[in-house]
């Protein structure tokens, strides 16, 4: 590389970092603005709205966060259980029963497979919202409504991971299939013990984005739960945000809060997150 | 050898069978019960068929207004979050390894917050008074203070755009990323060599390679932005001044569950979905995704 390259180089990173710190700084602000009120009572936060002086408390007081733990009954421990409960469970369940949809439609040729590959992609464009409804009676008439299966149900098997899936396991080697057989292990043993240890960056993907999407799922579970002891956080938190809820201590600390168990999977499945999107990713 | 013949036979049917069971309960049976509801006055207890009656009453001012606003958000979205998102993952693709995954980081965390808790901070930072941070910027320069929910149709998109943005584009961004990661490296290369500067690089190889990935990342905005209610939820409970926050989805969920018309609500239901159906397929023509020399 000539010097004058060089130098047309480093002066291009020196615009480009500023650029994306600055941009990043952006995009991290609200986050911090939400951080720092959990420190202002939620009466000055509902008269002012987050100004310049919640951003630099005078105090931190933690009074807040005690109150999530002894206000109205502890009721957010409870949306707090209900949604740890919900989402290990729709994540895992739709983990396994997505990735074996996706690896059958991924490895074997067999009758149906196309039809079935082109059903999913029809799912894909559906949108869940406008299902609502006959769910809604469904549920009614299952003996579903206000309760953990009856959020579950419906969607334990995600299009869009059986799409990720497939892509992933059309990639691997027939020959590790073939050597398990040679090893005398039937099909299902082949996908528990050979292929999906083999897939582990796509569940590394597809955990972050299963266990997102059910943390923050918000239209089901307001219809399915009722009582408020049965509500999830986003649904819980929705209601303190009503004129009627008027519990804004409870509200910005609990949101807060609540956003710490999601951002700590996406941590811990990182590394997995992008190598897992580029294998098996979107291509053409 | 001949059980382990028929397992392999049986076997994928055994892997398929959790979507087909699901698809069966849970997709198809709900659309046909919507398709059903459509020609029926549901009432609890007493349903009756009333032909198209519902169909001619589609078109009503609250419609209209869903549509506008499911129009309009969908082409500011589209319009932000393909463009932007691009040149990031650019900007990120080259370069110092371990600072662009740090920025990977950085503008994916607000997709991991939920559409409630982002809705809470946007209304404190967007607050009516000219206290609160964006008013009190705006002051500075001689405008406001503005009725960020309240004050009409223009600021309450720009909010409802804005929250769709800090949201999705790190999601995009990724994307774009594991988009950029399968164009081979020598392509740039012999570009290089060719003599083609950055620009010229970007539009003769980037863009044309990421076509798939532009595809996929625009259906899915059709496909959300149509489908929008959550954000709309979060900042007006349902009940918009002047239906500024109305959607398609918020309509549905209005007569439906607000008003209990079942039967008029899966009318909606239907419209939506043919709206989202016709628009992902004229965008794919567009594209020339059904062309099969691509």
């Amino acid at each position: 590389m000539t010097g004058g390259t060089q130098a047309r180089f480093r002066s291009w990173w020196l615009i480009k970092y500023p650029l994306l710190f600055a941009t990043a700084l952006l995009f991290l602000f609200p986050i911090v603005a939400l951080v720092m009120s959990c420190f202002k009572t939620g009466r000055d936060l509902m008269r002012y709205g987050i100004t310049f002086s919640t951003l630099i408390p005078q105090t931190f007081d933690f009074k807040n966060f005690t109150y999530l733990a002894e206000g109205s009954n502890g009721i957010y421990l409870d949306w707090y259980k209900n949604s740890l409960i919900l989402t290990t469970f729709q994540t895992g369940l739709s983990l396994f029963f997505s990735s074996l949809v996706g690896y059958g439609l991924g490895v074997y040729k067999f009758a149906g497979r196309n039809f079935l590959f082109v059903l999913v992609l029809f799912v894909l464009l559906v949108p869940l919202q406008i299902l609502i409804l006959p769910l809604y009676t469904m549920m009614i008439n299952l003996g579903g409504m206000d309760t953990y299966w009856g959020v579950l149900l419906p969607f334990l098997v995600s299009p869009f991971a059986i799409f990720f899936f497939r892509q992933y396991a059309i990639g691997i080697p027939k020959d590790y299939l073939d050597a398990g057989r040679v090893d005398g292990l039937n099909e299902y043993a082949i996908y528990f013990k050979i292929t999906a240890p083999l897939m582990a960056p796509a569940f590394g993907a597809m955990a972050i984005l299963m266990a997102q999407q059910s943390w923050n799922q918000f239209l089901w579970p307001l219809i399915v739960m009722r009582t408020t002891k049965m509500l999830t956080l986003p649904i819980g938190l929705n209601t303190l945000l009503t004129p009627y809820g008027n519990n804004y201590n409870m509200l910005i600390s609990g949101a807060a809060m609540a956003s710490v168990p999601i951002i700590t999977v996406f941590f811990f499945f990182q590394k997995y997150f992008m190598s897992g999107l580029t294998t098996g990713g979107i291509k053409g | 050898m001949k059980s382990l013949n028929s397992t392999m036979r049986i076997a994928p049917y055994v892997f398929a069978a959790p979507f087909i069971v699901a698809f069966l309960c849970f997709y198809l049976y709900p659309i046909i019960i919507t398709i059903l509801m459509s020609f029926q006055n549901v009432v609890p207890g007493q349903t009756s068929f009333i032909g198209l009656v519902n169909y001619g009453k589609i078109v009503d001012s609250d419609f209209l207004d869903a549509l506008r606003v499911g129009f309009i958000y969908t082409f500011l979205t589209i319009a932000i979050l393909v463009p932007v998102p691009i040149i990031f993952a650019v900007l990120l693709n080259s370069g110092a390894r371990r600072l662009n995954s740090v920025h990977r980081a950085m503008y994916f965390l607000p997709s991991l917050v939920s559409v409630v808790v982002a809705g809470t901070i946007f209304r404190l930072l967007f607050a009516s008074t000219d206290k609160a941070v964006v008013n009190s910027l705006l002051k500075l320069v001689g405008i406001g203070p503005v009725d960020w929910l309240l004050g009409g149709a223009v600021p309450a998109m720009f909010l409802m755009v804005l929250l769709a943005t800090w949201r999705w584009s790190g999601v995009n961004l990724i994307y774009f990323l594991s988009g950029l990661q399968a164009i081979p490296e020598e392509l740039y290369e012999a570009a290089q060599m060719d003599g083609a500067n950055p620009i010229q690089r970007f539009f003769r190889i980037t863009l044309p390679l990421l076509k798939p990935t532009i595809i996929f990342v625009t259906t899915i905005s059709i496909f959300g932005g149509f489908a929008m209610f959550e954000e709309s939820y979060i900042f007006w409970q349902g009940l918009s001044p002047n239906n500024v926050g109305l959607t398609m989805v918020g309509l549905l969920f209005k007569r439906g569950f607000q008003q209990g018309d079942l039967g008029m609500a899966s009318t909606y239901g239907l419209v939506l979905m043919v709206i989202v159906f016709t628009l992902s397929i004229l965008q794919l023509k567009l594209f020339g995704f059904f062309r099969k020399e691509d």
